[in-house]
């Protein structure tokens, strides 16, 4: 008989040891998978995490998509993890990275064809406070009238989808295209471009707001009272009351900072490796950014490396079902397999795994 | 005596660090009730772990009745006639207390069987409790004869009981004395684990005292004063308090018509409360738990605002204030649980001490805290009052009760409070590490702080309070001089009755 028994402290070691774990145990799963799905699983892994960055033929195009892929989920998670230390859980990142995404494009676009330099900043401005705004929703709801903040970010990702699909066929779509959805394209207009700013790196201003997310969060939580506080209120919410920490305040900031990232993320995209608002324009860094949040271990740093990875198997997927006939869903449910292994595994820094039947110690 | 019932030969338990039971032997008689001394982290969980089945000695035998006795979990424990109340309750506040009773149990009897059982063991026992009754709405001493009344169930042959009466009002204690003379006299032996020396030297008639893990000595506690038991417990001469004669300064703190309704379903709503402490005072404020307690210091450390007036400092209005600005103001306060509300169970130390003292301590700049500073600040509590911990780095969780408290009193007593109040500042500690802490507040009232300390232990609060109020229903009585309270009294206060004694006066 297996059984579990609790640790009498948090075992340093599995806190580190069950990320890798995790990506073992979902390259296991998912070989089993593709197996099944009648791909050759040893391809289909190799094709996802080795052909990307080394492959003669691919890894020219695909390095600098790492950076590319990972500097919006950076973003993202990093301002979610800050909440999930707090126990304040925004789901609802997908959502704000569409309207951030909007507001930068829509007061981009509203100036146009102007040409001075303020246009692109004053779009950075505008995506990260629609960003801001629509997580204020939820924090609003929940600190007046205490509703849940898992459902009201996550309800509101669908309003945003579809504010999105109504804003690039009406509004915001390009007089002079000819009638398709979409808007102007903004990487191509100097003023709003978000370019890649050193060639053949994929680095461009959204890594380097992601940089110095990473660098904020980390000198927020270690540094400073209010991510002590963060930390406190989702270690021992009463500890906090007594401390004097309001938990609405935190509510609020953790919502609002989570917000502005996921917005920035998605105006940094939308001017420069999506170039456009489009009706698909988002592709699920928001949910995504939820599994890295976790699997870096709600740790800025952590979060680098859980980015890059994720970034990595986006680009390797899109490899896998292009070579190989992967379904896209099969990809997405590998990446699932990473954030279900994880939780499970988690659970080894808590508790040791005895077998048999033996009294506890 | 023939042989005992329970036996205990060499046992050894080790933990990482520290044995928590060194080559511990003695026996129980049938019938006995059997007192188990020594201060915190002396080995006496450890020790009646291993006689329920929670925990497994690495050496050594038990033999009850005879018969080898080496139970793997508790249910095999009570299989075989060994029944333990725990100092905390399990029971489920939304259950009404037959159904908290068969949850226990392995093969419930019908519910009508059962309820007929509760009440026959009950009334058997004297212990009044009505089966049918919703368990959060008992008081402490209520939900106490659930646990008793539960073990009686199983007709145990060894009731082990940890620290019973913390909870409890003098006649309740009474009442439960009774049951466990009554019990002894059938023939169970009582295994009891308690501080107060006075209820062991009324109750028990034998004594094993453990020290660091070791039996340092054994007696009859009818025949040994409480400064002697004391002395063996700690190992050394225990310093009594001395209150030392104070006049009354001007009054610091007022509370006046201080109301709030019950923050959860189970709470309790404080109703007009009034009172003033004055400098260099020492206010206790008793009751049995669940008055109100949780409720007043709440109000009064700013985790609850009141309405506008009804708490002043020293003229100030801080009834609408969060804790940071009555801290900023000297207004300081030790809740009663301390993992989880008074500190963040795994935050080291040194978090811990940034916790409440950022303010008055100035550990933060601009809102940037300094490590080093904050790290002084925990290593001065931790040196200066004597808490037993490698360092600052180590989580809360990992400290005995004891030391953590010191912690806790300690992090608010060096921001030099004006007015402190403190809620069981001495619950569950050791005798020295209890002696430790009351001098402290004695201390701090010497330097013309004001102090209210809410306690369940009526000792305690006649040895350092200069005056005393009783907490029922959210009510609290007028104060009155210590020097003029006597047991009765004090029963009459904290049953409520002062009400009626003054509308008759």
């Amino acid at each position: 008989m297996i059984r579990l028994e609790k640790r009498k402290e948090p075992s340093t070691l599995w806190s580190y040891a069950t990320p890798f774990l995790a990506v073992a145990l979902t390259v296991l799963a998912g070989g089993l998978m593709f197996a099944a799905l009648g791909t050759d699983p040893v391809a289909a892994i190799r094709t996802i995490f080795y052909d990307p960055l080394f492959d003669p033929q691919y890894a020219a195009y695909s390095r600098p998509q790492l950076l590319v892929k990972a500097a919006p989920l950076i973003l993202i998670a990093t301002g979610l993890a800050l909440g999930f230390r707090a126990g304040v859980w925004n789901i609802g990142a997908e959502g704000q990275y569409i309207i951030g995404a909007l507001t930068g494009a829509g007061v981009g676009l509203a100036l146009y064809p102007a040409e001075t330099r303020l246009i692109f900043p004053l779009m950075v401005v505008a995506g990260a406070l629609g960003g801001w705004a629509w997580a204020m929703i939820p924090a609003i709801l929940k600190t007046r009238f205490n509703t849940n903040e898992i459902l009201v970010s996550l309800l509101l990702v669908y309003v945003a989808e579809n504010l999105l699909a109504s804003m690039a066929v009406g509004r915001l779509r390009n007089p002079e295209g000819g009638g398709f959805p979409g808007s102007r394209n903004l990487s191509q207009w100097d003023a709003a471009a978000n370019p890649e700013l050193v060639a053949g790196t994929g680095l461009h201003w959204g890594v380097i707001a992601a940089i110095a997310a990473v660098i904020y969060a980390y000198i927020l939580l270690n540094r400073h009272l209010m991510g002590f506080n963060i930390r406190l209120t989702g270690q021992a919410p009463r500890a906090a009351r007594f401390a004097g920490v309001s938990p609405n305040r935190i509510v609020v900031f953790c919502l609002g900072l989570s917000g502005a990232l996921a917005g920035l993320a998605g105006l940094f995209e939308v001017t420069g490796p999506a170039g456009q608002i489009s009706i698909d324009f988002n592709v699920g860094y928001g949910f995504t950014a939820i599994i890295v949040a976790f699997l870096g271990r709600l740790h800025p740093l952590g979060i680098v490396l859980a980015g890059l990875l994720m970034a990595l198997t986006y680009i390797g997927g899109e490899l896998a079902s292009f070579m190989l006939n992967i379904p896209a869903a099969a990809i997405q449910a590998f990446q699932g397999m990473l954030l279900f292994f994880l939780l499970a595994v988690d659970m080894l820094t808590n508790f040791r795994i005895r077998l048999g039947r033996e009294a506890p110690a | 005596m023939s042989a005992p019932l329970l036996e205990l030969s060499g046992l050894t338990k080790a933990y990482p660090g520290v044995v928590a039971n060194d080559d511990v032997s003695f026996g129980i008689g049938r019938g006995q009730i059997h007192a188990l001394l020594g201060e915190n982290g002396a080995g006496k969980s450890t020790l009646v772990k291993m006689i329920y089945g929670l925990v497994r000695p690495d050496e050594g035998e038990m033999r009850l009745e005879g018969r080898p006795h080496a139970p793997a979990t508790p249910l095999e424990a009570r299989a075989a006639g060994v029944a333990m109340v725990f100092q905390h309750f399990s029971l489920f506040d939304a259950l009404d207390v037959a159904e908290n009773i068969t949850l226990g149990m392995a093969d419930p009897p019908p519910r009508r069987d059962l309820a007929e059982r509760i009440r026959k063991v009950s009334r058997d026992y004297g212990l009044p409790l009505d089966p049918n009754r919703i368990v959060g709405d008992l008081s402490a001493g209520e939900r106490q004869r659930v646990e008793i009344v539960r073990c009686l169930l199983q007709s145990p042959k060894l009731l082990i009981m940890d620290e019973p009466t913390s909870v409890l009002t003098p006649q309740e204690v009474e009442i439960l004395f009774a049951t466990l003379r009554k019990l002894s006299a059938e023939g169970t032996a009582i295994l009891y684990i308690s501080h107060k020396l006075d209820e062991i030297r009324s109750l028990c008639d034998a004594a094993t005292i453990l020290r660091l893990g070791k039996v340092v000595g054994a007696c009859d506690p009818r025949e040994s004063s409480a400064r002697e038991l004391a002395e063996m417990m700690v190992g050394s001469a225990l310093s009594a308090p001395a209150r030392g004669g104070h006049v009354a300064g001007e009054v610091i703190l007022e509370v006046e018509d201080l109301s709030l309704p019950p923050a959860h379903a189970f709470g309790t709503p404080l109703r007009r409360i009034g009172f003033g402490l004055a400098k260099g005072e020492i206010l206790g404020i008793g009751g049995v738990a669940g008055n109100g307690q949780d409720e007043l210091l709440a109000a009064l450390s700013g985790e609850r605002v009141s309405p506008r007036g009804s708490v002043r400092l020293r003229e100030t209005d801080v009834s609408r204030m969060g804790p940071d600005a009555r801290r900023a103001l000297g207004l300081l306060s030790a809740p009663e649980e301390r993992l989880g509300h008074a500190a963040a169970p795994d935050m080291s130390l040194m978090e811990n001490a940034l916790l409440s003292g950022h303010g008055r301590k100035a550990l933060a700049r601009r809102g940037f805290v300094d490590w080093g500073r904050t790290a002084a600040f925990a290593r001065d509590v931790i040196a200066r009052f004597d808490v037993r911990t490698p360092g600052e780095h180590v989580a809360a969780r990992a400290l005995s009760g004891g030391n953590l408290q010191k912690f806790v009193i300690g992090r608010e007593v060096l921001q030099a409070p004006d007015v402190l109040v403190v809620n069981q500042p001495t619950w569950g500690v050791d005798a020295a590490a209890a002696a430790a802490i009351r001098q402290a507040l004695l201390d701090l009232a010497e330097g013309g702080a004001g102090i209210i300390v809410i306690s369940q232990d009526l000792d305690e609060l006649m040895e350092i309070s200069d005056r005393f109020a009783a907490l029922n229903e959210g009510r609290l009585s007028a104060p009155v001089a210590t020097a003029t309270l006597d047991v009765e009294r004090i029963g009459l206060m904290l049953g409520g009755a002062w009400d009626r004694e003054k509308s008759h006066a």
